[in-house]
């Protein structure tokens, strides 16, 4: 009986969300279109930026050097590079992005370099501006080039090989197999996206079916049925579980294609280092199955808040406190040196976040799993507690 | 059947400190009667209408319904009661049937027998017409009727009816007044409340005036007139309630 219960709130509460246009929103035109497109919009819109910023030919001012025409004559032979006159406002005009950048060649350089001396050439950028960054890089390549040759002609006048500046050298090389080094990157941000969509993904349902309910008055009519409240509270969470469960894989699989889209449409050069990752679907199953517990808490966790509100808007301004809680614990798969022990498998959230970059490396580390999937569980069950706590209590049920 | 034995509730506040909603309540309703609550707003009506269909538990005392306790076998009693109010509201993205259906199954009507019950109930209120329209598409006249259809499907022995005419229009409420009248004379137990007097008149075998949470008097209207001299109720209602508050 109570099963044959639980079953028929949870159908009816499934219909009656589905039918509710805000519900699509949250659960299938965010996760599907809205967050792939800004994704792909974002990414292709910056390789394209980026592209045109590389192409551009930079406006850059030369101040000074009059007395120094062959580092003069040598700067303007380089190609790609349209050169203003020299203005004692360089500044503003940086500022105003008249000029890209500016280069002040001291007094007298190529004479302080015949007699061996060490001039500094200052270039002037607009920190945080790509275009006068890719204009510095140019004028930087032209002074480091030139540095070379001199230091070339210097040794050879001294009758000493070049060689002489690299006495030994050093490699480095990678030993982690490209499937751990590609799982380090998902592993950094597939957790982060799973856990925040799981979250977000509850909200609008566990509104819903609770301080929703009260709003509409269809809570009394509901509680004057003779199912139990424990069996009406589990059928709703079980909806909202269900609701973050699609939101979470719908957002899962369209960010997957959005990345596939951007690695075969954008061109090579555009390409960052985080469009050659690839997923072990061993890893993303078991990935699945650490979020299940979690997608139990954050329902119960939220229709128990759900329930104590006593209209969708208070039970709004109490959930987004609660998205930071979650936000900043995901994020922490990102943070450099954190790493899974057995005290952090006990915080909630955090532990999920940490093992899911574990395992989308590759490594299985089956104590840590058990903790994590248990202390979960443990979590879930005292979230579900609360829920079934508050829905048996009439000062919440009944607050005015 | 409906007994009540000293009921009696009293919520928390934090302001005004413990609020007795109900004090020592004792009445009887028999079946095929209908049993009426006259009281102002804020008397008790709701209180103790909410605590006979188990949305709330009592303080102190307890009563019975249908034979079973409403403290200790809540389920049981719900199970056997049509609640309506003006609080029990439909969900508006359900279709009259489906809304039907969902409360014929939470009350544990196998799929034939739930079927039949829904025909009956719609040929009855002359529901077919919208049955399968969205509740939130439909006029006041017609969710009323949905709501009375949703009290019924399981045939309940006893019906709780907290203010049910409240804000409808003249028909409307003559809808849920004729439905009251049948469910007498089908033989259910019916507990009624409401402050307006000509709807006690028309329906009511006997009457409780509640205030301040207490019965001040109880009786078949003929006894009530006899005690206070006067015919007109609510003149008796305003010198009963003068007398002993």
């Amino acid at each position: 009986m109570s099963a044959r219960n639980i079953r028929i709130v949870y159908v009816k509460e499934l219909i009656d969300l589905l039918r509710d246009r805000r519900t699509i929103i949250s659960m299938i035109v965010v996760p599907i279109v809205l967050m792939p497109t800004i994704i792909f919009t974002m990414g292709s819109l910056t390789a394209k930026l980026v592209g045109q910023a590389r192409q551009e030919k930079p406006r850059i001012m030369i101040i000074g050097g009059q007395d120094s025409p062959a580092t003069l004559a040598a700067l303007h032979e380089l190609k790609d590079v349209d050169y203003v006159p020299a203005s004692d406002d360089f500044t503003n005009l940086i500022s105003d992005k008249h000029v890209r950048a500016a280069v002040e060649l001291p007094k007298g350089f190529d004479e302080s370099l015949r007699q061996g001396g060490r001039p500094t050439v200052r270039i002037y950028t607009y920190e945080g501006e790509m275009k006068s960054s890719f204009a510095a890089e140019t004028i930087e390549k032209f002074f480091r080039q030139r540095k070379e040759a001199l230091v070339s002609d210097r040794l050879a006048a001294a009758h000493v090989s070049t060689a002489v500046l690299t006495p030994f050298d050093v490699q480095r090389s990678n030993v982690a197999p490209p499937q751990k080094v590609s799982g380090n990157i998902t592993g950094m941000i597939l957790p982060y996206l799973v856990i925040v969509m799981c979250m977000t993904g509850s909200i609008y349902p566990s509104v819903d079916l609770t301080a929703g309910e009260k709003e509409r008055g269809t809570m009394e009519t509901l509680l004057t049925s003779p199912v139990s409240r424990t069996h009406l509270v589990l059928g709703k969470g079980l909806v909202v579980m269900t609701v973050s469960l699609i939101t979470a894989s719908l957002a899962l699989v369209s960010n997957g294609l959005a990345f596939t889209l951007m690695k075969a449409f954008m061109p090579g050069g555009a390409k960052s280092a985080m469009l050659g990752l690839t997923i072990n679907p061993t890893a993303l199953l078991a990935v699945g199955l650490m979020i299940i517990p979690l997608a139990v808490f954050f329902a119960a966790l939220m229709v128990a808040i759900g329930l104590y509100s006593r209209s969708a808007k208070e039970a709004n301004s109490y959930l987004q406190p609660l998205l930071i809680f979650t936000v900043l614990p995901a994020l922490a798969a990102a943070l450099p040196g954190m790493e899974l022990n057995s005290r952090l498998a006990l915080v909630p959230i955090l532990n999920v976040s940490l093992l899911c970059r574990e395992l989308l490396t590759g490594s299985y580390h089956w104590h840590y799993l058990a903790l994590v999937f248990v202390s979960m569980c443990a979590y879930a069950g005292l979230a579900i507690a609360a829920a079934v706590a508050a829905y048996k209590r009439e000062t919440v049920l009944f607050r005015a | 059947m409906i007994e009540t034995f000293a009921l009696t509730k009293i919520f928390p506040d934090k302001k005004r400190g413990p609020v007795r909603a109900l004090d020592q309540v004792s009445f009887r309703c028999e079946p095929g009667r209908v049993f009426g609550l006259l009281g102002v707003n804020g008397a008790g009506k709701t209180t103790c209408l909410r605590l006979l269909a188990t949305l709330l538990q009592p303080s102190a005392g307890t009563a019975t319904v249908a034979g079973f306790d409403i403290a200790t076998q809540p389920e049981k009693v719900r199970a056997h009661i049509g609640f309506l109010s003006t609080a029990t509201a439909l969900y508006g993205r359900l279709t009259a049937t489906e809304m039907v259906a969902y409360f014929g199954k939470l009350h544990g009507l196998p799929p034939p027998l739930l079927r039949q019950r829904i025909d009956a109930l719609f040929d009855t209120l002359g529901m077919n017409e919208f049955r399968d329209r969205r509740c939130d598409k439909l006029s006041t006249g017609m969710k009323q009727k949905v709501s009375i259809a949703r009290t019924l499907v399981h045939d309940p022995p006893v019906m709780i009816f907290d203010e049910p005419t409240l804000g409808l229009d003249v028909l409307t409420a003559r809808t849920v007044v004729d439905f009251i009248r049948d469910c007498k004379a089908r033989g259910k137990t019916v507990i009624y409340s409401t402050h307006v007097m000509s709807e006690v008149e028309k329906l009511c075998d006997r009457v409780a005036f509640i205030h301040g949470g207490k019965i001040l008097a109880e009786g078949t209207l003929p006894e009530l007139r006899a005690q206070s001299g006067l015919t007109d109720l609510e003149e008796i209602f305003v010198k009963v309630v003068e007398q002993k508050s």
